[in-house]
């Protein structure tokens, strides 16, 4: 589904990603975890190019997105992505922040978006606040409306950053609830998370990132039960 | 004179106060035509100027520095040089070269929309980057093209940002388009100067001048507070 070969990315002269090669299988969950500043958010970002890149290639369903010739947006369409901060659009309602693509991306007409957008809604437990505006809800709500945002574009991959860091504890359980679901659906995602109780339980492969190369990857009671290298025992140690 | 001013006249004169409210009653009718003038000018001005700045603004934020700098240096003029060279420059020289007999009106709205441009450009510009990038980055995520995402994501949210500055840049163009009294455009102040030279007395004419612009730009400031308290409640 999503392959990386030999990405490289530089801010100036510092180089994040360090010649990273990786696949993603269809229907799999690949959880990347690893320190602050180790690249799992920008190696997440390059993977629909949100974040340009600097060498390499990265194949979505065998499109080279690096390509030139690859219309990008197309792309994007099959790769739904979460953000820490949500991103909402607050000068939109919930159901028009999910409509809005859905009507000028997909130029669905109105009639179809807006069930598809309710469904979506009702879906993530919140069909009664189609008329909100963003600022009116909760953290783990406007994440979860996010993630329904995401959705109505029907992608074929989902990507997560850090879609739990920017929320209070008690609203973590709910957009983690979301997305356990979408995995038993059989979406393909990955997540770049801090929440190693998701990794293990949820992950169908876990990614250990550090200094912008990829230390270990294996399955979560590998890498969680018997980590092979120095550094994933280390910060699994800390964090566990 | 109606016995109302003929009462306030008496009382001037007994104290002291040498101000012929005559003059003022004489040319209030030409004050009206010019006040009206003065917003007409102004409301021309920052319209043309909103067009062509949000073009400008655009423009000073392409990446490609070869095609940024024409934007870059024309807010650099208009925002460097006094108003009044450039009402000179684009009456008697510009307009002079197109035109064969120079309108003063013309010439006065040409000059507030260029100059009021390269200001509205700057806000524009401050508008659209004072936007968090998650913003645009949502949007592209989701699959928008640039355009789209400029259409239905930022220039909504940016717009509703720039109300008070746009609204601030108005009143300025307003007390600025005074200076077409310079070329004999007949706006508010023109009348002033008119009155002037007809009677020899300053007083009265000017300070009559001054208190209609402030009854203009005190009007504008209420209004202006008035929507974005609006704007904040929503």
């Amino acid at each position: 589904m999503i392959s990386v070969k030999n990405l490289r990315k530089s801010f100036g002269s510092l180089e994040v990603l360090k010649d990273i090669s990786l696949e993603v299988q269809a229907q799999e969950v690949v959880v990347v975890i690893g320190p602050s500043g180790s690249g799992k958010s920008t190696l997440l970002r390059c993977m629909n190019l949100i974040e340009s890149i600097t060498d390499g290639h990265v194949y979505i369903e065998d499109v080279d997105i690096t390509d030139k010739k690859t219309d990008i947006n197309e792309v994007r369409t099959e790769v739904g992505m979460v953000f820490q901060q949500f991103n909402l659009f607050p000068h939109k309602t919930v159901l028009e922040n999910i409509t809005l693509p859905m009507l000028v991306v997909r130029k669905w007409n109105k009639r179809d978006a807006i069930p598809k957008a309710k469904a979506l809604l009702k879906k993530v437990g919140l069909e009664e606040k189609a008329d909100a505006f963003p600022d009116s809800l909760s953290g783990g709500q406007k994440q979860r409306v996010a993630i329904a945002r995401a959705l109505g574009m029907e992608p074929k991959v989902m990507l997560f950053d850090e879609p739990t860091s920017a929320l209070d504890p008690e609203m973590v359980g709910e957009v983690l609830e979301v997305m356990k679901q979408l995995a038993t659906e059989g979406m393909t995602m990955v997540v770049v998370t801090h929440e190693m109780g998701f990794a293990r339980e949820v992950g169908d492969r876990v990614i250990f990132m550090d200094e912008g190369i990829v230390v270990e990857e294996d399955k979560p009671e590998e890498i969680f039960g018997n980590p092979k290298h120095e550094r994933t025992k280390a910060f699994l140690s800390k964090v566990l | 004179m109606n016995d109302f001013l003929v009462l306030i006249q008496e009382m001037l004169d007994n104290l002291g106060i040498d101000f012929r409210l005559e003059i003022v009653v004489e040319y209030f009718p030409f004050f009206l035509k010019g006040a009206a003038l003065t917003v007409g000018v102004s409301l021309a001005g920052i319209f043309i100027g909103m067009v062509l700045g949000l073009f400008i603004g655009l423009g000073k934020m392409i990446k490609f520095w070869p095609l940024r700098l024409p934007f870059i240096w024309y807010i650099n003029f208009f925002r460097g040089t006094p108003l009044l060279v450039q009402l000179f420059l684009i009456h008697f020289a510009v307009m002079n070269l197109i035109l064969e007999q120079p309108n003063t009106i013309a010439s006065l709205v040409v000059t507030l929309s260029l100059n009021s441009a390269a200001y509205v450009a700057e806000i524009f510009r401050a508008g659209i980057k004072s936007l968090d990038k998650g913003q645009a980055e949502a949007a592209h995520s989701l699959g928008m093209n640039k355009f789209q995402v400029m259409r239905y994501v930022v220039l909504p949210q940016a717009f509703k940002r720039m109300i008070p500055p746009l609204g601030n840049e108005f009143i300025v163009l307003l007390k600025d388009s005074s200076l077409g009294a310079i070329i004999a455009a007949p706006e508010l102040l023109y009348w002033g100067r008119a009155a002037v030279g007809q009677h020899y007395r300053v007083w009265e004419p000017y300070l009559t001048v001054a208190f209609i612009y402030l009854i203009l730009t005190l009007s504008l400031t209420y209004l202006l507070n008035y929507i974005e308290r609006r704007l904040d409640t929503e």
